[in-house]
């Protein structure tokens, strides 16, 4: 017996007794010996809880974590800070431990939530629909690029560079199982999406056009000329965003945006090392049955009292089998509700002012750091730089317990000696100020 | 204003919002104060705020809180859904998931500072490689269906590797839905397969349906019946025997851990769930993990990055790493390394439980599923509630209520929601397919008998009772937040986002009409 299993010896002979075998082995007689294992798995015994914890706290302390330096990495995920409050009812077994809520008179708050959720997120995209959340962001890109095969059935996808290199890859990984290609489209000399290149990109066999807002770089992106380029061969315009910068940024949904999807993690989740997460999926009003993933919806109940339950479910893998949406079935849901919470916390004023710190501070650091900029056009939370000699500024930076950003060359050639520089509002303008100093002393080959 | 609290309780956050609370102050500005429109171009400045809701903290708190209360969970009482193991989430995973090593390390970090998160990853891929028997694991996707989308995409690029292209296939009748569903995203067409009198997959329909098109057979076993295939080898043979991968969809490993492995059987790519049989919290619809095992022969396609142990050897220090450079991998799936908060709440799992524990899990849920549908098998239950293939089961069994529909007149929804009001969750229902009026039984080994005896006891009450009144169970639930739900009509005229200024969704004219109907499939 292990500490989560709790058969005794009494119950063990009740149960054989009442099943009508003789012992536990005999339950397993359909299963041919030629495929039994035959002997133990080979993995050391069980710890106590203990043991356990003290096991995998030792391995946490092999991590140089965001409280263990100060972080100007993001490329993706940010180091933002994560309120009391999503903790404490996070961890509520009520919201931790039920199934997606396929019975939903015993569901009525996973179902309010995830209608919150897809209210809140459809006034950040300005999008009318909203999907109750998918995996993380960059399959959600590979999400909207089904939805674009199911919607034109053309056979070409068109992304901007300026999109994550996680979104291209996942894009291209995905499409290659539902049949498309994937052609990129470079940025401009300010690190922003042109719209006359892109327009060369398309023709009648494009599905949709991909942009990020703001895009990798950090650039804040022209969307409404972007989108009409989309437009006027007939492919779908679809916009990976980063839903807190939207709370100052004009919404995709105004700009003839069709499908905004995007990664969730900056809205109250933890950085867990990549995840878990939440993406979002957020569409025009024409895209609401070919959608993927559970929608919450608004109904009654036979006393006529306001309810919610999974709606439009002819949509999905466990109705409609091969001629689903999409396949997913288990989706981001607490993740999805951090989300909420922290937009609720955050409120409708407080976003503003979260997201205004964010790009004063960030041009500030810009500016601070005196670099040559590769993107020097209008950024929100993120730039690139180029740094003469990056690793020397690495090394220097590291041993004073600084992590200056992410290097652009991992994924961009052209951008080799680049350095993308993040700032939340978790860095202050000490902080700021200690990598321009430090940025200043490696130019000047003094090592401090 | 209604004072009635149930009515008070449905109100949106937005609607309890007013202008001039406020949960959040800002930190102070400590840089200069330039105006937005400085720094913005006019054309991407938004216009209006994001309408979000104005609440103080308290009053955020009690919302959600009261929210929550609306929810049946695992931790309150039995959860006998099928297919989705609804086990006991052991509450040290949650703290050491929390911890900032964990929490708080960004996944862009070098590699030589997140050595324990890579250790971990490392440890945890060796460990779910040895319960699979298949040596080879990625972590990345995101959850069981994503498993399966990658194990596709795993065998279009080997086919394509031989230079074949196949078009078709294999999934039995009583497949998840997500096995389908993940067959046409992958790009391929469905070819269903028959089920035989005994529950398991039809080998002469399987024989005429593999052919060289064929570039996969979708199978679990135990399959969804709760059934191990007893004719596993033979299934392999005619695979085998037309070049086909061989797929196991992972949502059944609760039964067979220590004890079977798909690797043993012949399987070529295994999924975990990893919030199934390996205790990551459900959440309510996730977050899941889907980790995928493969044979030597798709090694070489598996998604980037790996984790890999660089040295280690003579006493050296052994240093984990990403490997980026797989000329022949499918590509990424998502961003980054895959949910790892999940990966540290299964590795926690797998340390607390061990060889040992592990096999115990297995044998406990299969005597615990085996008891539970002996005691359904009493006189009073089995006549209404029969047994959809009668053999021993695995972790899981199958009902069928067409007995109940036909002496009593109540269907096996009937007898769900009425159970809402006995304080246990529902099996998972009208699925598998094949079975009319289905339950789908799974109390994993979490379970205590008496917990078990009490679930028995309360179907043959709600039986009991519907032979002396049916309209009790048509009528359920009555003891629950709210009762019976609207469904057709919320599909019907979607309400999927509040508005302010919107007509009210659950007007009289549409709940007077209204046809309560519950679709209860899993």
């Amino acid at each position: 017996m292990s500490r989560y299993t709790a058969v005794t010896d009494e119950d063990l002979k009740a149960m054989l007794s009442a099943i009508g075998v003789g012992s536990l082995e005999d339950l397993f007689a359909d299963i041919p010996e030629s495929v039994r294992l035959g002997r133990e798995i080979d993995l050391p015994p069980g710890l106590s809880e203990l043991e356990t914890h003290d096991h995998l706290a030792a391995l946490a302390a092999r991590n140089r974590h965001c409280d263990a330096e100060t972080s100007f990495l993001g490329a993706g995920m940010y180091d933002h800070y994560v309120p009391a409050v999503i903790d404490n009812l996070l961890s509520r077994s009520e919201f931790l431990t039920p199934y997606t809520p396929y019975q939903p008179e015993i569901s009525q708050g996973g179902l309010q939530v995830m209608f919150e959720f897809q209210t809140a997120i459809s006034e950040l995209t300005g999008l009318p629909v909203s999907n109750a959340s998918v995996y993380e962001g960059p399959s959600a890109v590979a999400a909207a690029g089904y939805l674009a095969k199911l919607e034109t059935r053309r056979s070409k996808l068109v992304a901007s560079r300026g999109l994550h290199p996680h979104s291209r890859a996942a894009l291209r990984t995905h499409a290659a199982g539902y049949g498309m290609t994937v052609e990129e489209v470079e940025l401009n000399a300010e690190g922003a999406t042109e719209a006359e290149a892109l327009a060369g990109a398309l023709d009648d066999d494009t599905a949709a056009v991909f942009v990020q807002q703001p895009n990798f770089l950090g650039t804040v992106e022209e969307l409404g000329e972007l989108a009409e380029v989309a437009k006027s061969t007939g492919a779908l315009a679809i916009c990976a965003a980063d839903p807190l910068p939207l709370g100052i940024l004009k919404p995709p949904g105004e700009q003839g945006i069709d499908i905004c999807v995007g990664e969730g993690q900056t809205l109250g989740n933890r950085l867990d090392f990549g995840g878990p997460s939440f993406g979002f999926f957020a569409a025009g009003e024409r895209f609401l049955r070919k959608m993927p993933g559970r929608i919450a919806g608004e109904t009654r109940d036979t006393d006529g009292r306001r309810g919610f339950v999974l709606t439009l479910q002819t949509r999905e893998q466990h109705i409609r089998r091969e001629k689903a949406t999409h396949n997913i079935c288990t989706a981001q849901a607490l993740n999805a509700l951090a989300g909420v919470v922290y937009l609720s916390w955050l409120g409708r004023r407080g976003l503003v002012e979260l997201a205004e710190l964010m790009l004063r501070r960030t041009h500030y650091a810009r500016k601070a750091l005196g670099l040559e900029a590769v993107n020097p056009g209008p950024v929100v939370r993120e730039f690139a730089v180029r740094v003469p000699d990056l690793d020397g500024l690495f090394e220097c930076a590291r041993a004073k317990g600084i992590n200056p950003g992410y290097r652009l060359g991992r994924d961009y050639p052209e951008y080799e000696d680049g350095l993308l520089v993040a700032v939340t509002e978790r860095r202050t303008k000490n902080d700021i100020d200690r990598l321009a100093a430090l940025v200043a002393s490696v130019r000047e080959g003094v090592v401090a | 204003m209604s004072l009635d609290p149930r009515e008070h309780d449905t109100v949106t956050i937005f609607e309890r919002s007013r202008e001039g609370r406020r949960a959040f102050t800002a930190p102070e500005c400590d840089v200069p104060d330039v105006p937005v429109e400085k720094l913005l171009p006019a054309s991407q400045i938004r216009e209006r705020p994001a309408a979000l809701p104005e609440i103080s903290e308290p009053e955020l708190v009690r919302h959600y809180v009261t929210l929550s209360s609306k929810n049946f969970h695992l931790d309150e009482g039995f959860y006998p859904l099928g297919s989705c193991t609804m086990k006991h989430n052991p509450k040290l995973h949650e703290r050491v998931a929390a911890l900032p090593g964990h929490a708080r390390l960004h996944p862009l970090q070098d590699p030589e500072y997140a050595q324990g998160a890579l250790e971990l990853m490392w440890r945890l891929q060796g460990a779910l490689g040895e319960i699979a028997g298949l040596p080879h694991v990625s972590l990345q996707p995101s959850a069981g269906s994503h498993g399966e989308l990658a194990g596709l995409l795993l065998t279009r690029a080997y086919h394509e590797d031989r230079g074949e292209q196949r078009t078709k296939v294999l999934t039995p009748d009583t497949a998840h839905g997500t096995n389908p569903a993940t067959v046409t995203m992958a790009g391929y067409q469905v070819v269903k397969v028959g089920t035989d009198e005994h529950g398991g997959v039809d080998l002469g329909d399987l024989r005429a349906k593999a052919d060289d098109e064929v570039a996969c057979l979708m199978l679990t076993n135990p399959n969804t019946l709760g059934l191990f295939d007893r004719n596993i080898e033979e299934i392999k043979r005619i695979v085998d025997g037309v070049g086909a991968t061989l797929y196991y969809d992972g949502a059944n490993l609760n039964a067979v851990m220590g004890i079977s492995r798909p690797g043993d059987m012949g399987f070529d790519i295994v999924h975990f769930n990893l919030h199934k049989t390996f205790t990551q919290p459900h959440g309510g619809g996730g977050p899941g993990a889907g980790p995928i095992a493969v044979s030597e022969r798709i090694e070489p396609f598996l998604p980037r990055p790996q984790v890999v142990c660089r040295g280690g050897d003579n006493g050296a220090e052994p240093r984990f790493d990403l490997d980026h450079e797989r000329p022949k991998s499918i590509g990424k799936l998502r961003g980054f390394q895959g949910n790892f908060g999940v990966f540290v709440r299964s590795y926690a799992y797998i340390c607390s439980l061990g060889a040992d524990g592990l096999k115990d899990v297995s044998q406990v849920a299969v005597l615990n599923a085996n008891y539970l549908k002996a005691r359904l098998a009493e006189e009073g239950i089995a006549e209404y509630l029969p047994i959809a293939f009668d053999r021993l089961c695995m972790h899981e069994f199958v009902l069928s209520g067409q007995g109940a529909k036909d002496k009593l007149a109540i269907k096996t929804l009937d007898i769900a929601k009425r159970l809402l009001d006995h304080g246990v969750h529902p099996p998972t229902v009208y699925f598998p397919l094949l079975v009319d009026e289905a339950l789908m039984i799974e109390p994993t080994e979490t379970e205590t008998k008496e917990r078990l005896d009490h679930f028995a006891g309360v179907i043959r009450a709600i039986l009991a009772e519907a032979a002396e009144d049916p309209e009790i169970a048509r009528n359920a639930p009555y003891t629950t937040p709210v009762r019976r739900l609207d469904e057709a009509g919320a599909a019907k005229r979607p309400v999927v986002r509040w508005r302010p200024d919107a007509e009210n969704p659950g007007d009289p004219d549409r709940a007077a009409d209204a046809t309560a109907s519950g679709t209860g499939a899993m």
